[in-house]
């Protein structure tokens, strides 16, 4: 033991101006809807104590609770379709040369509209009377309608979905398969490994860490999903398309209903935090020594 | 089994080679025996890795043929020539075990696993990598990672030759000698032909009973260790090969002497005859460190020398001097007696070599 080790922590005051960055960016805001998910705010200076009233409330209705399914199912489904289709696009991408800077463009247009854009450039598109997908369907004999048929809101919400993000994914993915060394390849060739053995033991493992980063943009960017569906169906036909950020939205500012829509807000904010962390862990974990024997 | 011959061949990576500038590889011929371990040495950027490559097949050379065993090989690919490489940084299939890593190769031929697993089983005992087994080859350390793909190399029975790509650059240094002599090992132990580039002599020297020297695209000389010390063949040879490399001396005949600059060398009547009829003025004598004696008294045979200082390096001393404002350097055994100024050189008559036009010209001393 060292008794004469001086103590001083005075190192600690540097972490303030840390501290403060983040108390304003994230502690302060939250904290504020934390201080309305347990009140039940009638006016300035009428408020009363709820505890977790609110939560309990939120988490038994059954709108919230459909729109909760709707958008898992929305979110599961546009990752199904996107990471693969992505990792595909990617593999046949050209490797160099002016096509490879002329397709990387090409596809990155869709990354740069905005989202209300996006919702309107296809609900023109998908009109029965001037839009080209719309008209073309019709014409071709299908009962397509966005506004009366729920299968085709969704189906349209899903196709711009993975039409506006897709590209995000390939783009990672041409990352990922870019940075493996040209001696991977030619060690493959050597042991005679098939195509289908270079995509499974060299070019998966390899895009892995990319991967995370794609499932996890993806889940909490279309978790988040609201202007596009928004603009394009209107959460409908009936509910049908209504997420989860939608009904949030209607909740707090149409109805102004503070105190629920606040308990609303952390449990969708826990919800994306949970979610993620699962991803991240399955991932992670897929990749450890599953018997690791003798030392180091 | 594989004699690889490669006849007239040639390669450039720009599509119209313009001059012999544009060739990786200048138009060369040579044979690689079966069963032999071979160094391919020289500077980076001289060829080597191209030259390989091409005996891989993952090149194709724009000219000449590879042969294999009389075949020719040019149009197949790696995968259909029996052939194994490791890389100079290990590469190994990450999500697998050290068993999978092994046993790939033999997988992708639709071997049965009731064959796979003894071949498996005996490449890891060689390599010692049994207790790894398990493991997934993703977190091993650099050494163990390259025995895995060493190891993919030696698990084919139809693997008639392997080629190194400088396999120990990151390695530890004291593993390195470990794995040199695994090296050395296997080639006893299976009859290979084992094709080692580096840009290491000693490490050369220590793996392969011949070494093929490359410089600018070229082999300049194919010798054993003693050859390229004793008689090379290109002055980039003398110069590369021994540490410190030859000295080198541009001669001129005058009055029926050889001279360098002003100094007339006290050389034989047969190199002063081969000298004063050379058809070229690029005319060079070379003498290595080792075979330079310096006295303190002149004798016939010595020139005069300026001493610029001395480095002991234990078992030998290193002696830097000049001539005709050149630096050169000799090599003194330990217990020499000590130099003083005025010094002379005396250069060992039988070991000086005729370079003209670099190359080496033929003396026959006896």
């Amino acid at each position: 033991m060292n008794n004469n080790k001086v103590q001083n922590n005075r190192a600690w005051w540097l972490v303030l101006p840390m501290l403060i960055l983040v108390a304003f960016s994230a502690i302060i805001p939250l904290m504020t809807v934390v201080n309305y998910s347990v009140q039940d705010v009638l006016g300035p200076h009428a408020r009363f104590f709820t505890g977790t009233e609110w939560f309990q409330t939120m988490l038994n209705d059954s709108a919230l609770q459909a729109a909760f399914l709707r958008q898992m199912i929305f979110s599961l489904t546009i990752l199904a379709i996107q990471i693969p289709l992505g990792i595909g696009i990617a593999l046949i991408m050209p490797k160099r040369g002016w096509q490879a800077s002329a397709v990387l463009i090409l596809i990155t247009l869709p990354l740069l509209i905005p989202w209300n854009v996006v919702g309107s450039i296809w609900q023109i598109f998908t009109r029965g009377d001037i839009g080209l997908m719309g008209w073309g369907l019709r014409e071709l004999g299908i009962n397509y309608n966005i506004t009366r048929n729920a299968g085709d809101a969704w189906a349209t919400i899903i196709l711009m979905d993975v039409w506006h993000w897709t590209p995000l994914v390939a783009m990672l993915c041409y990352s990922g398969l870019r940075s493996i060394p040209e001696a991977y390849y030619q060690a493959a060739r050597i042991d005679r490994a098939s195509k289908w053995a270079v995509f499974r033991y060299i070019q998966l493992p390899k895009l892995t860490n990319v991967l995370v980063i794609a499932v996890l943009l993806r889940f909490m960017h279309s978790f988040m999903i609201y202007a596009e569906p928004f603009v394009l169906t209107g959460g409908g036909p009936g509910s049908s398309t209504t997420f989860l950020s939608q009904s949030l939205a209607t909740m707090a500012i149409g109805q102004q209903d503070l105190g629920p829509s606040a308990a609303f807000s952390l449990i969708y904010f826990l919800v994306i935090l949970l979610v993620s962390w699962i991803f991240y862990t399955t991932i992670m974990h897929m990749q450890k020594d599953k018997n690791p024997q003798g030392g180091a | 089994m594989a004699e690889i011959t490669l006849k007239g061949l040639a390669h450039s990576y720009s599509k119209t080679p313009a001059g012999s500038d544009d060739y990786a590889i200048r138009q060369m011929d040579h044979v690689w025996h079966q069963g032999g371990a071979y160094a391919l040495l020289g500077p980076s950027g001289c060829g080597k890795s191209t030259l390989l490559n091409i005996i891989s097949g993952l090149l194709e050379p724009s000219e000449g043929d590879v042969l294999f065993d009389g075949q020719r090989v040019n149009e197949l690919p790696p995968e259909e020539r029996n052939i194994a490489q490791v890389f100079q940084f290990p590469v190994i299939y990450d999500t697998m075990t050290v068993y999978d890593n092994l046993a790939f190769p033999l997988r992708n031929m639709n071997t049965p696993e009731y064959r796979v697993d003894p071949k498996v089983r005996e490449v890891a005992d060689i390599l010692e990598l049994t207790p790894l087994l398990s493991r997934k080859a993703k977190n091993l350390t650099a050494d163990e990672k390259q025995k895995v793909s060493m190891g993919r190399g030696l698990v084919r029975d139809d693997v008639s030759a392997i080629l190194f790509d400088e396999p120990l650059t990151v390695i530890d240094p004291q593993l390195k000698w470990k794995l040199r002599r695994k090296l050395k090992e296997i080639h006893e132990r299976f009859n290979i032909t084992m094709i080692y580039v580096t840009h290491d002599q000693l490490e050369a020297s220590t793996f392969a009973d011949k070494i093929a020297v490359m410089y600018g695209g070229q082999v300049v000389q194919f010798g054993t260790p003693r050859e390229l010390f004793e008689k090379p063949a290109h002055t980039f040879v003398g110069y590369f090969i021994g540490s410190p490399g030859m000295n080198f001396m541009d001669v001129t005949h005058q009055n029926g002497k050889v001279m360098f600059g002003d100094q007339p060398l006290p050389v034989n009547s047969q190199l002063t005859q081969l000298v004063a009829t050379a058809s070229s003025s690029n005319i060079k004598l070379g003498i290595r460190p080792e075979f330079i004696s310096v006295a303190n008294s002149p004798t016939p045979n010595t020139v005069p020398i300026h001493v610029e200082n001395l480095q002991d390096l234990g078992t030998y001393s290193l002696l830097s001097f000049k001539l005709n404002g050149q630096l050169f350097k000799a090599r003194l055994p330990e217990g020499h007696s000590a130099i003083n100024e005025p010094a002379f050189a005396e250069f060992s008559d039988r070991h000086i070599g005729l370079y003209i036009d670099e190359y080496l010209v033929e003396i026959g001393h006896e």
